[in-house]
């Protein structure tokens, strides 16, 4: 097996054994990224000099003794996560000269276990898109078919881990950017509980949605990611202040009891056939193992998607107010006055679909017609809430597919916003209820990988980790490889 | 729900997006197809109903008023196109 193939949790191993050193593996990562990402197009920023500096002190450390969590693992971070120094672009013009000043709290933790960062990963701009299309730079291309996208918005992020050019990485899920993205290209994307992450250094899209979550090769690889940057932190006064289990101790493959709902508004018109057929056999697998399974409803499933689609650009619309063309480098001043600076250096540095979501939440937001959606958006968002509360009181944890259908085409949905909204239709609800949530691969039709979502309660990441390890035991989906060399 | 030019052009201002003539129909036709799909949110009597801001039992979380390091004005500044005496420069607001 080559040193890039390895998982995180193997690549440990051989690390504490020191049959490899982490300069070894990384420079492996990077010779990798410099093989195949000419066709992926993952990266957005690579940083070879600081990852190989970072994996040198990372082999000094374990030589000296030490051991952290994640000492020497090469990792990609989504490019809507601040690290110092480094350009965080979000996908966007707008931000393109833009080097924070500071490393986000879940960087900072990663920093702490010795983390190795090999740059930052393509995403759709401010990560409003399904496909990476939306990136200012460039699609990324799915590796499983490289017509097709590799979804998104955390699509640099899947794809580069998908095709080995990382051990892990870091996404962010606002409605569904984690884990539609990890479905669409057979790898495994956590959502975590909203608040269970820091937000600070993640760059604002829909404040009251976002989620940093990791990205895997398999379950115990989120499980160990989740367990660094999962916590308080007192620069995020919206992250919970609860006691971080050790998510590792989550994954035995027992389930024998467990109850796990189906919720019937997750088969519904839409659905891809051989994704139902996928996603119905891992049902299976999971009562082969002896879950008890139950057909159960959330009635409000189908307002998921205009609620989300009233909320998240109304609260974007007042994140993006701060890009100004004063603050962050792009600007285009050559205007008489600032009222026009400001129009100008957001029509250009803005892509189609913000200035899309930016002009929806605006009118939602507007006088007149903020009852009718934002307020009325709201009401219903506490239906959806609710349905989950209620079916969690009968079941551990819920299951369906992650996306609709699998990977499609490049170009396919770009001309129709609706279209491509509904690619998330699974995923939204999960965010508008703050709950957790966790895409891992059950299968393949005509080739393309098919992602089974497993949700859980506020704080429910260990029975939603225990349910994806115990079907990840009993199945081989998480080892196939996409077919590039 | 159609939007108009003008409402379009209403929402571009508030927004304080410049936006072309062919976008401000493109934007016209996709907002309101978006609208009238949201449309179905009307079925849902929520007249008894709370609204959700947030999902976090959250009042107001505060902190001990502890001076602590900040962000030197120097790095705040770093990324500005354009700075002067250790503030952001912009165009003149007022007029004379």
């Amino acid at each position: 097996m080559e040193l890039h193939e390895l998982t995180i949790h193997e690549a440990l191993e051989l690390l504490r054994r020191s049959e490899i050193s982490a300069t070894e593996l990384t420079q492996a990562v990077l010779d990798r990224i410099v093989d195949v990402d000419n066709d992926i197009k993952a990266y957005v920023t690579l940083t070879p000099e600081t990852a190989l500096e970072e994996a040198r002190k990372a082999d000094e450390l374990r030589a000296a003794g030490a051991d952290g969590a994640l000492l020497g693992i090469p990792l990609a971070i989504k490019d809507n996560i601040c690290l110092e120094g480094v350009p965080t672009t979000c996908g966007s013009r707008i931000l393109e000269s833009f080097i924070p000043p500071y490393d986000a709290t879940a960087i900072t933790q990663l920093r702490h276990v010795g983390a190795v960062f090999l740059g930052k990963t393509n995403l759709d701009e401010f990560a409003m898109g399904s496909s990476t299309e939306n990136s200012a730079f460039f699609t990324t291309h799915n590796p499983w078919d490289l017509t097709r996208v590799p979804g998104g918005s955390s699509g640099g992020s899947a794809a580069a881990l998908s095709v080995d050019e990382a051990l892990g990485a870091l996404g962010s899920d606002t409605g569904g950017s984690v884990r539609q993205p990890a479905a669409l290209c057979g790898i495994v994307g956590i959502k975590p509980t909203y608040g269970r992450v820091s937000r600070y250094g993640l760059v604002a899209f829909a404040s009251s949605l976002d989620q940093v979550g990791p990205l895997g090769k398999d379950v115990r690889d989120c499980a160990l990611l989740l367990n660094v940057i999962a916590g308080h932190d007192p620069q995020d006064s919206t992250s919970l202040d609860a006691p971080v289990p050790d998510y590792n101790r989550a994954l035995h493959p027992e389930i024998k009891g467990l109850r796990v709902g189906v919720p019937r508004e997750y088969f519904g018109a839409g659905i891809q056939p051989e994704v139902e057929t996928a996603v119905r056999d891992a049902i299976q697998v999971l009562v082969d193992l002896g879950a008890h399974i139950g057909e159960t409803s959330l009635p409000h499933t189908e307002y998921a998607l205009p609620v989300y689609y009233l909320l998240a650009p109304a609260e974007a619309s007042a994140n993006l107010a701060r890009y100004d063309g004063v603050k962050y480098g792009y600007s285009i001043p050559d205007a008489p006055d600032i009222w026009g600076a400001y129009r100008r250096t957001r029509q250009h540095g803005f892509g189609a679909e913000v200035k899309r979501r930016i002009m929806l939440g605006t009118y939602a937001l507007s006088a007149g017609y903020y009852d009718a959606y934002y307020l009325k958006a709201q009401k219903v968002r506490t239906l959806i809430k609710q349905d989950f509360d209620q079916a969690f009181q009968q079941f551990d944890v819920l299951v369906g597919p992650t996306s609709p259908t699998v990977a499609f085409k490049i170009g396919e949905k770009i001309d129709d916003p609706l279209q491509m909204y509904l690619s998330d239709v699974f995923t939204l609800s999960q965010n508008l209820a703050g709950i957790c949530a966790l895409s891992l691969p059950c299968g393949f039709a005509d080739g393309l990988p098919v992602g089974f979502q497993i949700s859980g309660p506020a704080l429910g990441e260990e029975t939603v980790l225990r349910v994806a390890y115990a079907y990840e035991q009993a199945t081989e989906w998480h080892t196939r490889n996409p077919p590039i060399q | 729900m159609v939007l108009t030019r003008e409402e379009v052009q209403h929402v571009a201002e508030l927004a304080k997006l410049g936006l072309t003539e062919e976008e401000t129909e493109t934007y016209r036709e996709q907002l309101s197809a978006i609208l009238e799909y949201a449309a179905i949110l009307e079925r849902l009597d929520t007249d008894a109903i709370p609204p959700t801001a947030s999902v976090l039992p959250l009042t107001n979380v505060m902190r001990a008023d502890e001076p602590a390091s900040s962000l030197p004005q120097a790095d705040a500044l770093a990324n500005a196109p354009s700075a002067t005496e250790g503030y952001f420069q912009v165009k003149a607001i007022l007029e004379e």
